[in-house]
């Protein structure tokens, strides 16, 4: 076993170096995140490869918004622009730029792609066609006040209802206690993709279904649903404030890490920021996956898994390749995880002492990606930003009071359908 | 002799008009007519190659989407109210800007910075001066006892719209202003100074005299804010995002273009876009006599 590990490791690594003396000094562009932490690892990875493969690489920011970026990606690809070769992929793209992006299994052995969890893999392919090399896991996450449950006697919740509680019952008394600031829930609610990924949360951890089913018929319209959005509107303006609407991510966690809430849904970024050394909440934060609908129920926390492809068009395939395998090789995604706590896609580093040492909570994590939620990019393909920007826009008019979540999901339910209909998946 | 001369000077008119015919067709009718060509299409972003006729099917499609009327009635609604307080914030300055005040020209000059900033630039830094936790608009409001916690501005279903439209004053009051102004200059003095000398009350002269004189410059203010206003898409897409409240039409077009990669859909948006804007031109140069000069 051990050897065969080996010769496999010193296959790829020679496969790696004749690659990169082959393709010679070639520049190779790239698009990274544009976020300030995630920006600096990549780029810093993205050097070193260039360093010691030879070649130059170019480093692209992404736009701030991951929904902006797609746009781009897609201008580019459908100019068959060479300006692009490798980029860093949201999981709900690939079904849509499955034509314009190479077909990794014919660059990158099997055995490498082996290494990866199953699940990350299947989510990259379309048509047994590898597009998107998984290069970290992600899912929604519940971050926690370890302080604050402690010292309010109160258990992590187990459901949405009992997270509802006792983030009622200790925002009440922070404020009492002098914080006028505080708030029991934070998360993102402003009309965009990540809402898709908190409400798909609510629907599937309460039997409520994941809008369209794997068969490809829209089955928003139920009890359940309806039921797990009305939970959600009963937190605006009570244990979250109004401005959750216009929430994202960054602006969430700028609530949570300046102190001012119980209880914040978000990636598992979050981890590491709420840890850094100037952060307000070191040592005070817990994490666990996120409620469910009703006491023994699912959690289910959105696959936010990301990925890393290549451009048909790319004018330097080998080196693009070259550069790929690196990213989401194993030793810069164990320094990724040590480094910023971003979840590897290779299951060897859920073992690896080193790894468990900086990142504490990876064992639950794992157990939180295991039963995460796939948004229904897979079957609706190429119309799935529509399908998911109706689902965005019908929860938040829910959510900011301007319809019931009865009107809205049979509404909803109609939308979908014309887009099926309209000659949709 | 004469029918030989006029000839010619049609000719060297038509020499003189071709290369700016020739720039309108490339920049204008080229963009418009392939615009409309892929309206009747079902393209798509993703294989833009292959595509089939599907004849005035996207026009109807549109139509039939709740969030075009919900787009077009926000278009609608911030047009009006944006460019009604503007045209009247916009003479009210200009009025007090014609007087001779000290320091006149320090005014007019400083007056035009929102107008020199870039949208996206001012819509930026609004969106954080009206932070519900961290923004200063709202802790103004509370230090001065106005309200009690902090209000998510673009979050309230009622208010959403009216930043936007309280954003697009702020930035565009200026061009009303000196529009106005240079319109308030070419009012002759004699006119105002015979009618104070006969007696007529400050207010009559105005009514009477200024505006139907100014008229000509409220009117192309007017219509070049409306145009504008009916094709906004900066400010509610920086402010507002993706979120039904703030969308315009025009973020309507290019969320069917890019975003869902409907090239047909997304053209045939456009071109109901244009139309608008083309009717709404049409009918204001009728309703506001721009075609006629000024009374007087």
């Amino acid at each position: 076993m051990i050897h065969s590990k080996f010769k496999t490791s010193l296959l790829c690594g020679s496969v790696a170096v004749a690659m990169a003396s082959a393709a010679g000094a070639d520049t190779v562009s790239l698009f990274c995140s544009a976020s300030g932490a995630e920006y600096q690892l990549c780029s810093d990875a993205a050097t070193a490869w260039a360093k010691d493969t030879g070649n130059e690489v170019k480093i692209n920011k992404m736009p701030a918004s991951w929904d902006e970026a797609l746009p781009l990606y897609q201008q580019l690809l459908s100019a068959k622009s060479p300006d692009i070769d490798v980029m860093l992929l949201d999981v709900v793209w690939v079904g849509m730029l499955k034509d314009q992006l190479l077909d990794l299994n014919t660059v990158v052995p099997a055995e490498e792609i082996a290494q990866h969890f199953a699940s990350t893999v299947a989510a990259g392919s379309v048509d047994g066609k590898l597009v998107g090399m998984p290069w970290y896991a992600d899912t929604g996450l519940m971050f926690y006040r370890k302080d604050l449950l402690e010292k309010y006697g109160k258990p992590v919740p187990k459901t949405w209802a009992e997270m509802t509680d006792t983030a009622k019952v200790i925002m009440e008394g922070e404020r009492a206690a002098g914080n006028p600031d505080m708030w029991g829930y934070v998360w993102q609610g402003k009309s965009y993709e990540g809402l898709s990924c908190d409400a798909i949360e609510w629907l599937a951890s309460s039997n409520g279904g994941t809008i369209v089913d794997a068969a490809g018929a829209v089955t928003v319209n139920n009890a359940d649903a309806i039921k797990a959005v009305d939970l959600a509107a009963s937190w605006v303006d009570t244990i979250s404030p109004k401005g959750v609407l216009d929430y994202d991510e960054e602006s969430s966690r700028g609530v949570f890490e300046t102190g001012n809430s119980v209880f914040h849904r978000n990636w598992s970024y979050v981890w590491g920021t709420s840890q850094g050394a100037d952060s307000k909440l070191k040592g005070l934060v817990g994490v666990t996956a996120l409620p469910s609908g009703s006491a023994g129920g699912p959690s289910a926390g959105c696959m936010g898994t990301a990925h890393m492809g290549v451009s048909k068009y790319s004018a330097h395939p080998e080196a693009a390749a070259s550069l790929l395998r690196f990213m989401t090789g194993l030793s810069e995604q164990k320094r990724r995880t040590i480094d910023a706590a971003y979840n590897p896609t290779i299951a060897t580093l859920y073992e690896d002492a080193e790894v468990l040492a900086a990142v504490p909570f990876l064992g639950d994590a794992r157990a939180a990606f295991d039963q995460a939620v796939s948004r229904p990019s897979s079957v609706t393909l190429g119309d799935y930003n529509q399908v998911s920007s109706a689902f965005y826009q019908a929860v938040h008019s829910v959510l900011a009071g301007e319809t019931t979540a009865t009107d809205a999901m049979s509404l909803l339910q109609a939308d979908l359908e014309k887009i099926k209909a309209r000659g949709g998946w | 002799m004469s029918r030989v001369l006029a000839r010619r000077e049609r000719r060297a008119a038509w020499l003189f008009l071709a290369p700016a015919i020739v720039v309108l067709l490339l920049v204008a009718a080229w963009p418009l007519s392939k615009t409309f060509y892929l309206s009747l299409t079902d393209a798509n972003f993703g294989n833009p190659d292959q595509y089939g006729f599907v004849g005035l099917r996207n026009y109807a499609d549109v139509l039939d989407d709740r969030l075009w009327w919900k787009s077009l009635s926000n278009t609608l609604f911030f047009t009006v109210a944006s460019v009604g307080i503007e045209t009247v914030l916009g003479i009210a300055i200009a009025l007090l800007l014609n007087q001779a005040i000290p320091g006149r020209g320090m005014l007019r000059a400083s007056i035009l910075i929102p107008w020199a900033i870039p949208v996206v630039v001012s819509a930026k830094i609004w969106e954080w001066m009206l932070h519900d936790q961290f923004g200063v608009i709202n802790a103004v409001l509370i230090h001065l006892g106005v309200i009690e916690r902090g209000l998510a501005w673009m979050a309230e279903p009622g208010l959403a719209l009216w930043v936007i439209v309280f954003v697009d004053v702020w930035i565009t009051t200026p061009f009303m202003v000196l529009l106005i102004l240079a319109g308030l200059q070419m009012i002759s003095k004699e006119v105002l100074e015979a009618a104070y000398v006969d007696g007529v009350p400050a207010w009559r002269r105005f009514i009477s005299i200024t505006l139907p004189l100014l008229r000509p410059s409220i009117g192309v203010a007017v219509l070049f804010r409306t145009l504008d206003a009916l094709r906004m898409f900066d400010l509610s897409y920086v402010l507002g995002g993706n979120s039904q409240k703030t969308m315009t039409v025009s973020i309507y077009a290019r969320n069917q273009l890019v975003s869902f990669q409907q090239m047909g859909l997304g053209s045939a948006a456009s071109t109901w876009v244009f139309f608008l804007v083309a009717l709404a031109a049409i009918l204001l140069i009728g309703l506001l006599k721009l075609h006629k000069p000024a009374e007087g």
